[in-house]
């Protein structure tokens, strides 16, 4: 029953969906009323729907419903609950609804909370808001029904990949699907404004909140993503460039950008074009990751199942929507009048460097992506990696923290060199003294210097914008820009220090022999069996002592049964200045085991530095939007 | 704006779906080759690290003699697991040199004690940078390189008992 629901849900949202957009284009075209109050209430009703297939696919997933194959495939009867819940969006069919859960929901949002639009604009915004859902519900239904039944029921489930049964799963893909999803909005106020010819501060100004939201959530999923792989995979890394790393890292870079332009045209009444182009490819950039994914065309550890007919599916709707978009934006944006302008030294001609960093950041991400594609296309087998995204992207990356730096102490409209330089004095104080310290003291690689030189001057020069001011009466949103900017350097110091200052021991090591690593002596002081829910493993007992205190860390072999898999649980320590992580491998049989140990000093800055970025970003929103009460309340008063 | 200008995304857009729809409807050969064999072996010059042993440089293998190549760990179980066969092969009178990939010496000292030791030469690779240069994924992992230093095999994980002719076969052909 609660499948069949499930299901009727979908296909009425799916329908709802189709109206909305009839509804939308017929309110626009014909300039007639009826359509036009009808788009809301329906929107609302569509994400509403699309919230209630989630909810019936959750509780099938809870209650064990064997008879559904998506349970059978995916999940078991003897999985902690938490799995059973989560473990609904571990699949492909599962995460494609969550998408479109989210995508119906922010629509939805949209039309509840959004007053400021004028309406023609809003209505062809939840018009283009309905289209992209309606593509995604036809995926669903045609090509990956969730809720498709098996017969006979099997006894039991195949279980969940171990590797996702880990509380990660319950937080980072709702979170990152809100962020990757949420930018949809964007997208849609682009078209909308593009239909309606109406790119304006106004715009700008109505469609930052949407775009601060969906970042703040992206921000935080990719951080929880990072910091997931780096304790479940066992590598002690904490980016891999894998595809689908980089699929989450192009949308925000594009909503990164995004956030800064909508800035300039809510502000200044600048860069329409650009703004408008950055809305349409962040959320071309959300598709293309979900295409990469759920095609299965690029190898990933994301990838569940390489599957050609779903991913010409996706294609064809990606072809669509982003090739529909860009022509629209072709046709259209000649007609948008050219905003103002400014001088190259000022705030805005910092915000431009800014987005030209990003995009170039952007494009060296998307081009080492696809490459191996294009490369494929000639018989050349070959895959990019670190190398050659840190390579091509950290220089660049490392002159837009120096961009980040100078920015926030522009002036708006134009701004004087000179004075300038005066403003930047102790920033580039800290960053020479912070660089001679390290030469001195303990000299890192080049690209490690200079992030951790670069990093002190940026945390400097973030907090500088407070200088000077009544801190109880600066806004909010200054704070959030403050925060974040901070968060990036906290992030930064944090990557330069594990890149420079791990240290790694791999051995086979004897009960009862030291290593050492870094500041520790670690001592395997013995293995034994231990037993879970639905596994059983081999844990090490390994005491680590640091100037005379000793911790004690218990590493996992894990050995699951549904399906056969054995994964290494790592066990981390975490101390003010870093983490010391352990990971136990196999046995020689002649009582030696093999265990990796890292010392990674400060690491845990890089994720402490992501939530901060989030926190910024979320002061900021709080920020913006106590001011626009403060200014409906005033209009009111008035 | 310039009118080209404005029509470019749509352009790279078009691009980027040929490149993707090509990759989508003619896959990729997953089957990862070796496309290292009839390649010249990379420079290198590794320091020594087991006592009374020299290091190893890629010169070593230019001599007009083939040699086995063996990268291994003293942390590495399969390469443990291998050694018996790498002692054999010595007895056929293979000549092996071999890479220690972030190893140090007391623990490489104790795994030859262990396992044998069938190696002329151990260079010492702590940041496996030779190991990533020669384009190998893991060890155990070996190479047979020709007396001109070029690279003939690559066998990847241990080397078990039936590779043990093949391997044979390999430098007796490279002659």
């Amino acid at each position: 029953m609660i499948a069949e629901a499930g299901l009727a849900a979908l296909w009425f949202a799916a329908a709802l969906a189709a109206l909305q957009l009839a509804m939308a284009a017929l309110g626009l075209w014909r300039g007639q009323a009826e359509p036009v109050a009808a788009v809301r209430p329906i929107a609302i009703v569509q994400g509403g729907l699309a919230a209630v297939a989630m909810a019936a696919l959750i509780a099938l997933f809870l209650a064990s419903d064997m008879s559904v194959r998506l349970v059978v495939e995916n999940s078991h009867a003897a999985k902690p609950w938490l799995y059973k819940f989560a473990g609904a969006w571990g699949n492909h069919e599962g995460s494609m609804l969550l998408w479109v859960t989210i995508l119906g929901l922010a629509g939805g949002a949209v039309a509840i909370l959004e007053r400021r639009l004028p309406e023609r604009t809003l209505i062809a915004t939840l018009g283009a808001q309905a289209g992209i859902a309606l593509g995604f519900y036809a995926f669903l239904l045609f090509a990956s029904n969730p809720f498709a039944r098996v017969s006979p029921a099997p006894a039991n489930g195949l279980g969940l990949n171990p590797l996702l049964q880990d509380p990660g799963l319950a937080f980072h893909p709702p979170t990152l699907y809100i962020g990757y999803v949420g930018i949809s909005v964007a997208f849609s106020f682009a078209v909308g404004a593009l239909v309606t010819r109406d790119v304006g501060p106004a715009f700008a100004r109505a469609m930052r909140p949407w775009v601060l939201g969906a970042w703040i959530f992206l921000t935080l999923g990719i951080t929880a993503g990072s910091y997931w792989a780096y304790y479940e995979l066992g590598w002690g890394g904490w980016w891999f460039w894998d595809p689908v790393e980089n699929a989450s890292l192009m949308p925000w870079l594009a909503a990164t950008a995004l956030l800064h332009s909508v800035t300039v045209l809510a502000t200044r009444d600048g860069l329409r074009a650009w703004t408008v182009m950055l809305a349409v490819v962040a959320f071309s950039m959300s598709m293309i990751g979900t295409f990469l994914v759920r095609s299965g065309i690029l190898t990933s550890v994301h990838a569940f199942a390489v599957d050609p007919e779903r991913g010409a599916f996706i294609l064809a709707l990606l072809a669509i929507y982003i090739g529909g978009a860009l022509a629209l934006f072709a046709a259209r944006i000649g007609t948008v009048r050219a905003g103002t302008t400014f001088s190259l030294v000022s705030r805005e001609g910092g915000l431009v460097v800014n987005n030209l960093l990003l995009s170039v950041i952007l494009g060296i991400v998307l081009i080492g992506t696809l490459y191996p594609l294009v490369a494929a296309g000639f018989g050349v087998q070959l895959s990019v990696g670190p190398p050659f995204f840190n390579k091509a992207a950290g220089p660049i990356a490392l002159a837009l923290v120096v961009a980040m730096a100078v920015g926030p102490l522009l002036r708006w409209r134009r701004d004087d060199a000179g004075a300038l330089l005066d403003r930047l004095i102790w920033p580039i104080a800290a960053a020479g003294f912070t660089g001679a310290a390290l030469v001195v003291l303990a000299p890192p690689g080049v690209l490690p210097l200079f992030g951790l030189s670069l990093a002190a001057g940026l945390a400097v020069a973030s907090v500088l914008p407070l200088v000077g001011r009544n801190l109880r009466r600066t806004p909010l949103f200054t704070w959030g820009m403050v925060v974040a900017h901070l968060g990036i350097a906290v992030s930064l110091a944090g990557m330069a220090c594990d890149s420079a200052y791990t240290s790694e021991t791999l051995v086979a090591a004897a009960v009862g022999q030291p290593v050492r690593v870094g500041p520790y002596v670690v001592k395997l002081d013995g293995i034994k069996p231990v037993v879970g829910q639905n596994w059983s493993a081999l844990e090490a007992r390994l005491s680590a002592s640091r100037d005379g205190e000793t911790m004690v860390l218990r590493p996992q072999s894990r050995y699951f049964s549904d399906p056969v898999t054995t994964t290494s649980e790592s066990a981390i320590a975490t101390e003010w200045d870093g983490q010391l992580y352990t990971v136990l491998g196999q046995a020689d049989g002649q009582g030696r085991w093999q265990l990796r140990l890292w010392w990674k000093p400060f690491v845990t800055l890089i994720w402490f530095g992501g939530v901060l970025i989030a926190l910024g970003g979320a002061l900021s929103l709080v920020g913006r939007w106590r001011r626009e009460r403060r200014i409906a309340a005033r209009e009111a008063y008035a | 704006m310039r009118r080209w200008l404005i029509w470019t995304p749509l352009v790279l857009f078009a691009l980027l779906f040929a490149i993707v729809a090509g990759g989508l409807f003619k896959p990729a050969d997953r089957v990862v080759r070796s496309a290292l064999v009839g390649k010249p072996l990379p420079d290198f010059t590794l320091p020594p690290i087991a006592p009374g042993k020299p290091g190893l440089s890629s010169a070593a293998f230019r001599q007009g003699q083939p040699r086995l190549l063996n990268i291994f760990a003293s942390w590495c179980i399969p390469c443990a697991a291998e050694s018996p066969q790498l002692v054999r092969l010595k007895a056929m009178g293979v000549p092996i040199d071999a890479i220690a990939i972030r190893d140090t010496a007391p623990a490489l000292v104790d795994f030859l004690r262990r396992n044998g030791d069938p190696y002329d030469r151990i260079g010492d690779d702590r940041q496996s940078a030779v190991q990533l240069a020669l384009g190998s994924s893991g060890v155990p992992e070996s190479f047979v390189i020709d007396g001109r230093g070029r690279i003939v095999l690559q066998h990847v994980g241990d080397i078990r008992a039936d590779d043990v002719a093949t391997i044979a076969a390999a430098i007796r052909d490279a002659k």
